[in-house]
């Protein structure tokens, strides 16, 4: 079954909604113990980068989340800041992410995809270019999803990159190793295109 | 590329939504969650409730409320209403709301946009601005507290102020033309998207998609807000919740954009 983390961030109730709408059983997962049971791991987060690690490590769930993804391969879609800290570091603050897709997060104002000026944070629909075949697209026309961030992930490694968005400069929007996922925007609050979005990372 | 956002905006008065004219004669709409199902069904860009007893009343927000809009709403949330502390902005957040607004007390106090958005983040960090304008002169005076109090603050210097407090989207709220139909002030929104770096959005005037395309076509990318127009129907101004189709919104949008 699905868990999705509740670390005391993110849209919890969002998509416990949208996965019932779709007949797909998901649960909150509030202590390790309820945790262990996950086949799909979802890692919402809003805010800012440190205070989610901090919530996160605080949780008792941190342990127990490193060995589903890592050894045990769970798969595992970080959204938004729940995607920003599948990386290493970040610009927004100064403690260690959960290091699984190597990257730095950065800021869009500063240095990175040219901004040209733009309004931050990025915030409104925008266009989602696939640059490899990516699940979490299938059978998804012209997908578009609600962003709402002044940060991005700059990874590492170009492969793990999966998916841009343009605003000034092309970023990557969503990232992909192995069994870890992560998006920027907010499926949860994107209708139809995040509900299928949502509904195949059900099936990977 | 990033598209203007069309957002409804419901009016929360006793417990049920309302829709007003230049912030006076409250007219019953409907019910709150069953509106935000409609405008689920219908796919708005974002959603904008506004609860406007709770600074009138100098009541704390309606947490139970927003928690079952939240859970309903099926795209982006912002609350505005009451929020007077951290606190309270933080719990809105965790009830699963993308952005809290705060007005009346951005006026009394700036310093507490700095610390929700030093709390929140930016981008969950949002400022209404009531404005009227003035007879002489041209500027736009700030009101607070549904246009009774006048902050003694002009739009758009309070807009920048706010945008260096750490404010994430300014929402300009033009008084005189609330629930007129009469077209958005094109003028105002252009000044202010001059003043500030960051996303804004314009309410008050809106009558018809015409009036939203013209607000993008003059002023590029923005949140075109409006009331009226996504609840009432027709002259006699019969309540039915409608928003464009996507097919209808996309060409809007794109003719818009072409400019």
């Amino acid at each position: 079954m699905i868990h999705i983390v509740d670390y005391g961030l993110g849209n919890i109730g969002a998509f416990l909604t949208l996965y019932k709408r779709q007949g797909i059983s998901a649960v909150a997962a509030s202590n390790a113990d309820e945790l262990a049971k996950a086949d799909h791991i979802l890692l919402p987060g809003v805010g800012s980068f440190d205070h989610a690690m901090r919530l996160l490590n605080g949780s008792g769930m941190r342990e127990t989340l490193d060995h589903l993804v890592k050894d045990k391969k769970v798969p595992a879609l970080g959204v938004c800041v729940g995607m920003q800290i599948l990386g290493d570091s970040s610009d927004e603050g100064q403690d260690a992410g959960l290091g699984w897709i190597p990257g730095r997060i950065r800021d869009l104002g500063g240095r990175g995809p040219a901004h040209q000026g733009l309004p931050l944070p990025h915030m409104g629909w925008n266009d989602i270019v696939p640059t490899r075949p990516v699940p979490l697209l299938k059978d998804i026309a012209d997908p578009r999803y609600y962003f709402l961030h002044s940060f991005y992930f700059d990874n590492s490694d170009p492969s793990d990159g999966a998916a841009t968005a343009g605003y000034g400069g092309d970023f990557t929007c969503i990232v992909n190793r192995d069994n870890v996922w992560g998006v920027q925007f907010h499926p949860e609050k994107s209708h139809s295109f995040g509900m299928a979005l949502l509904k195949n990372f059900a099936e990977l | 590329m990033l598209r203007p956002r069309i957002t409804p905006c419901l009016l929360v008065h006793e417990g049920g939504l309302v829709k007003t004219v230049r912030f006076r004669e409250p007219t019953y709409v409907g019910d709150p969650i069953n509106a935000v199902r409609i405008f689920n069904e219908k796919e708005s860009d974002e959603l904008v409730v506004l609860d406007i007893d709770a600074t009138a009343n100098g009541v704390a927000p309606n947490f139970a409320m927003i928690a079952n809009l939240a859970a309903e709403c099926r795209m982006p949330l912002c609350y505005g209403g009451g929020i007077t502390t951290v606190e309270q902005a933080k719990k809105i957040i965790s009830l699963g709301v993308e952005k809290v607004a705060m007005s009346a007390a951005a006026v009394t106090d700036p310093s507490l946009i700095s610390a929700i958005s030093d709390a929140v983040g930016r981008q969950s960090t949002v400022v209404v601005i009531d404005v009227r304008k003035r007879t002489l002169g041209g500027k736009f005076d700030v009101y607070t507290h549904n246009g009774t109090r006048k902050a003694g603050v002009t739009a758009i210097e309070f807009a920048a102020a706010m945008e260096a407090a750490g404010a994430g989207e300014i929402v300009l709220n033009s008084i005189d033309r609330d629930g007129t139909m009469k077209g958005y002030d094109v003028a105002l929104a252009r000044q202010l998207r001059a003043a500030v770096n960051i996303p804004i959005s314009i309410i008050g005037g809106a009558g018809s998609l015409e009036d939203i395309e013209t607000l993008v076509r003059e002023v590029g990318v923005i949140g075109a807000v409006a009331g009226s127009l996504f609840v009432f129907k027709g002259k006699y101004r019969a309540v039915l919740i409608n928003y464009p189709q996507p097919g209808a919104k996309e060409e809007l949008v794109q003719r818009a954009m072409k400019r």
